[in-house]
């Protein structure tokens, strides 16, 4: 009897699964639409964990092969960055391995769920498995304590998107791709002074969000240097991004005709369409975190119209890379690639070139590799998908040039 | 006319607590178990809808009953696996089992649909194809109420007047008061009481697909983990009004909306939660049952 | 020898559960430090030690609350919330004053527990007066107002001493606290407390799952205790007797909220970036889960129950994407099973009957 329950709970499960699943499986069937990359993606993940060298055996003397660690939140409701970054970093492995150089690598993709305690616990279980090299943290809250651990044990770590500035602070073997908050904040500001200028600007930001918060803080402040007038800010938290007429009817009664945005794409999405219903409409400004509006499913791009963001990426760049890189993406996984899928890609290019630049060998342990290439960072100059000639700072902070696109018919244009 | 201006955007949320709320109540009213797992029930009703819309090209009603029917059977199927075999157990164990369902459906849904929010194309547009919005001017064109929180409104009291007729004057509806009141007593007198649960959840799961429409209409996008918080929030919605009773479900859902709505425009937009839940207590603690519910008192 | 054994034979059976809990402990305790010194342990297993711990205390603590007392707490995380950042306030402003790190991790650990003591209080007072599902939904709701308002905290010291401020409008930094160039930012809003010195230590977990133990096994088995217990089985019965409902279920309630802060601080100064939406609704649950599955009013079941369910996403991760899926199968199965109609008649007939708490249905 109690094995016919648990035959019968198992049953259901796999039931539900292939009733939910016939879904979206009859609909890709019906139309080429991306909602068919889930499969595909489950065993891309795990395959790098269990069968990670089958790419790497043809040249494979262990002396060239090095061990990237990668940590993002691969489950819950972040799941779509860390995803996209450790997909991208993937790409950038396979192209590396490819080349058939004396550098392999091997990339275990571990899941945080975007929270520091699991960061923690996934680096600890990267370090066991092996690994020489920390991709990671995606997200700034898990990014912080991880870097405080790996800068104890000495591990180069490189983070594709933790953006704010504690990520790096203090710890010496820890970079950034992506732009710091604070650099973001003030190059918003910056922009609006100089190409809006006399503009009423109104924020709209995530107060229980790190990397929000952090660039509304230093875009307040460098607003207040640049004499931009702020008429009005409004808040919400992970728990209210349902709803904002109260916020928007607020920055419409006080005149606002910039609305600064710096959130990600999914509650932008919800603030445009809920502006358009209002017939509200000031120009919207964005960061990096907007990058990925355009290709959301049937998100109506005719509201993103005239949306204004700062943007290291760009999905519909002429060149030849990001054109590779987009197609290589979007048929193993189905989408558009977003920002952080390049911060990943450029992830791996970055270490890469430091390593070539320090000469380490596979066989050195991640001290040494970390020493290695801590000294050579500061020299090395990358071009990536997110920046041409990126150079670092000791203090691991990246310098490359942000790129202010505005959408018009649904791809972004320089103005 | 500012003041009118949220009062409106605190109903149009307050009515999308209200449906869900509803189905809460409804599951709670009968089987005495929280249902962690309601507002994810939601979310998939919104995902079938997606799909029926955008891949099957169905026309938006009929993929509201098809994430009906769906939804339906996924809470038949849920309640009859997960639930029924606990009909004994404690209150707890039922309440962690529902937990459980809970995570296993947004994780499924992260599975099958993907991490990335889909964007929902309302049942009704917001704007027009002129570029107006579709809603209905109030005061000569000064404040206007879009004509979704209009059809949610409506889609409530349409739900909540044929909720109370069914449990007051059906026979099935009878049953489930019976159960609702005293399972043994009513099995004692020839009622199917697991029957009668499991047509409860059958029930309250097409009501959460229909919330689930109206949800993301409201929002416009959609993820795995999208139904979690208005679950909450509607739970809380649902013990606001006396949990059980189905005025008070929508009673205390419209007033939740607008409670938010005004917490954020004059108090705070940082702790509008916080002020929300704060009244919550407030309330409690005058009506310890909520505002319409039964006061059961204690007998030794 | 022989004394010994009849001595044993003669004691009463809880306190034979409990000398074998506070034993299991300990000696788990030494297992797992000889293990690590000797580096058998791998990393994974080394770096959860401390985590699992500040779990335990809190599933405990949780137990004392739902097991003992019998009412349903909803928002056990908030409290552990507090515990946390007035540790990391207290560890962090103290570093110059207090070199020794194990003295000032007991500080902290005190000074999380007191305030999470007081906020329990606070807490405590409205909602005892509730019962059942609104007191749960009571207890949920201030969870979710403690999040809110830490989210709103702006927390910094310098040689004048704390400067706190608390961001309403949500228009302040950390640089609008008047603290004096060079000040130390010890919480910033949303970005929560980063930067902190990680000083919890394996020892000190195990210290305070022995002190939470001494603390909650007494109480349970006092004359206190059984008065809790009385008010959870007949409420009524229990006032009728002159139980004094509002002190006894006050005195379960503020032990509970302060262990659990003492928790928090364990925990927070085992990470060096802690945000206030982690001790969030589904932390609360995640540990109710501990304690459900443990058996209700059984510590030592919470404490196995904690340290295997808290290992059991970890050794998943090689599902990957699944991983979490699989828990939330492993999680209902469990509940299945235990709660399974032809287990309980099997253990009955294997095991001596044991004595199951009730809950409020």
């Amino acid at each position: 009897m109690k094995k016919k329950n648990l035959a019968a709970m198992l049953m259901a499960g796999a039931m539900c699964f292939s009733l939910l699943a016939g879904c979206s499986g009859t609909g890709s069937t019906g139309s080429a639409a991306p909602a068919s990359e889930e499969p595909s993606q489950g065993t891309q993940e795990s395959a790098p964990a269990e069968t990670g060298n089958q790419g790497t055996e043809p040249t494979g003397t262990a002396s060239g092969t090095f061990k990237l660690g990668g940590i993002g939140p691969l489950t819950t409701d972040t799941a779509i960055y860390g995803k996209a970054a450790m997909n991208g970093a993937q790409i950038a492995v396979d192209e590396i391995n490819a080349l058939g150089g004396a550098v392999q690598f091997e990339l275990q993709p571990e899941d945080d769920q975007a929270d520091p305690e699991l960061g923690v616990n996934a680096y600890h279980k990267l370090l066991d498995d092996g690994a020489q090299i920390i991709v990671g943290s995606v997200t700034s809250g898990s990014g912080i304590a991880v870097s405080a651990e790996t800068y104890k044990d000495r591990v180069f770590t490189i983070t594709p998107s933790g953006s704010s500035v504690d990520v790096i602070a203090g710890k010496d073997n820890t970079f950034q791709v992506c732009f710091t908050d604070p650099n973001q904040g003030t190059g918003s500001a910056d922009y609006i002074a100089e190409n809006l200028p006399g503009a009423k600007v109104a924020v709209i930001y995530r107060n229980d969000d790190a990397y929000s918060q952090g660039i509304r803080d230093t875009f307040v402040a460098e607003a207040k240097a640049k004499g931009i007038e702020i008429v009005d800010e409004g808040t919400f938290t992970k728990d209210t991004q349902t709803d904002f007429s109260v916020q928007l009817t607020s920055a419409q009664n006080k005149g606002a005709d910039v609305l600064f945005l710096p959130i990600y794409y999914q509650p932008a999405s919800v603030i445009l369409a809920q502006a358009a219903a209002m017939s509200y409409a000031p120009t919207f400004f964005g960061v990096d975190g907007m990058d990925g509006i355009l290709t959301m499913e049937n998100f109506d791009t005719k509201l993103a119209e005239g949306v204004m963001l700062l943007t290291p990426f760009s999905a519909d760049a002429e060149d030849e890379r990001t054109q590779n890189f987009v197609k290589k993406y979007n048929e193993l996984h189905g989408e558009t690639p977003n920002q952080f899928a390049a911060d990943g890609y450029d992830a791996v290019y970055v270490i890469y070139e430091a390593l070539n630049a320090a000469g380490c060998t596979g066989d050195m342990s991640a001290e040494e590799i970390c020493e290695a290439l801590v000294a050579v960072m500061p020299t090395i100059s990358v071009d990536g998908l997110t920046g041409q000639g990126m150079t670092w700072k000791a203090s691991g902070e990246v310098s490359k040039a942000p790129m202010a696109v505005v959408i018009k018919d649904g791809v972004y244009v320089t103005p | 006319m500012e003041f009118l201006s949220y009062l409106i955007s605190g109903i149009s949320l307050g009515s999308v607590y209200a449906i869900i709320a509803l189905g809460y109540t409804m599951v709670y009213g009968i089987a005495k178990m929280l249902n962690f797992a309601h507002g994810d029930v939601i979310m998939v009703g919104g995902y079938i809808s997606i799909c029926a819309t955008s891949y099957l090209e169905l026309p938006g009603w009929l993929s509201v009953l098809l994430a009906m029917a769906v939804c339906t059977v996924l809470g038949v199927v849920i309640e009859g696996l997960a639930y029924k075999p606990l009909r004994q157990a404690t209150s707890l164990a039922v309440l962690i089992t529902a937990i459980g369902v809970s995570y296993f459906l947004q994780n499924a849904a992260l599975l099958i649909w993907g991490a990335s929010p889909k964007g929902f194309t309302p049942i009704i547009p917001a704007t027009n194809a002129q570029g107006e919005p579709n809603a209905l001017p109030l005061f000569g064109g000064q404040v206007s109420i879009s004509y979704i929180s209009l059809l949610t409104m409506g889609a409530c009291i349409i739900i909540m007047l044929a909720l109370t007729f069914f449990t007051g004057q059906t026979k099935l509806g009878k049953a489930m008061r019976a159960c609702s009141e005293d399972k043994g007593a009513a099995q004692l007198m020839g009622i199917n009481v697991n029957r009668t649960i499991s047509v409860t959840f059958a029930i309250g799961s097409a009501l959460a697909a229909v919330a689930g429409v109206l949800l993301c209409s409201f929002t416009t996008s959609l993820m795995p983990t999208t139904g979690s918080m208005p679950g909450i929030k509607a739970f809380t919605a649902a013990v606001f009004g006396g949990i059980g009773s189905i005025p008070g479900a929508f009673l205390g859902g419209v007033l939740l909306g607008i409670i938010e709505s005004l917490a954020k425009a004059y108090i705070s937009t940082q702790l509008a939660n916080a002020i929300l839940f704060a009244v919550l207590i407030i309330v409690l603690l005058v009506k310890p049952s909520g505002l319409l519910g039964k006061y059961v008192p204690e007998k030794v | 020898m022989n004394k010994l054994t009849k001595k044993i034979k003669g004691l009463k059976k809880t306190t034979k559960v409990d000398f074998a809990t506070y034993l299991g402990v300990i000696l788990a305790f030494v297992l797992f430090s000889v293990l690590r010194d000797a580096g058998v342990l791998n990393r994974s297993i080394t770096g959860m030690l401390v985590p699992i711990c500040a779990y335990i205390v809190m599933a405990v603590s949780l137990n004392l609350t739902v097991g003992i007392l019998g009412e349903l707490s909803l928002g056990h995380a908030g409290f552990m919330s507090v515990g946390a950042f007035s540790g990391v306030i207290a560890s962090q402003s103290l570093q110059a004053a207090i070199p020794s790190a194990p003295a000032r991790l007991a500080i902290a650990i005190l000074v999380g527990a007191v305030f999470a003591a007081i906020a329990g209080t606070i807490v405590g007072i409205p909602v005892l007066r509730l019962q059942g599902d609104y007191l749960a939904i009571v207890t949920l709701a201030f969870g979710e107002i403690i999040k809110e308002l830490i989210n709103c905290l702006l927390v910094g010291y310098d040689s004048n001493g704390l400067h706190m401020a608390f961001n309403l409008d949500g228009s302040l930094t950390i640089n609008d606290i008047g603290m004096e160039p060079g000040g130390m930012a010890i919480i910033k809003g949303a970005q929560g407390a980063t930067g902190t010195e990680t000083i919890a230590s394996f020892t000190a977990g195990f210290i305070l799952i022995m002190i939470t133990l001494v603390i909650v096994l007494n109480l349970v088995r006092s004359r206190a205790g059984r008065a809790i217990m009385a008010l959870r089985d007949n409420r009524i019965a229990a006032e009728s007797v002159g139980i004094n409902v509002t002190k006894y279920k006050m005195m379960a309630f503020v032990t509970s909220a302060a262990l659990a802060g003492a928790a928090g601080a364990l925990y927070g100064l085992n990470y060096s970036n802690l945000a206030a939406s982690k001790f969030s609704f589904d932390t609360s649950i995640l540990v109710l889960v501990y304690v459900v599955l443990g058996g209700l009013g059984n510590m030592w079941g919470s404490i196995i129950a904690a340290a295997v369910l808290y290992f059991l996403p970890e050794a998943l991760r090689q599902f990957a994407d699944f991983r979490m899926l699989v828990y939330a199968i492993v999680l209902i199965l469990v509940m299945l099973a235990t709660n399974s109609e032809q287990l309980k008649t099997l253990a009955g007939r294997v095991l001596p009957k044991r004595k199951g708490a009730a809950h409020n249905g």
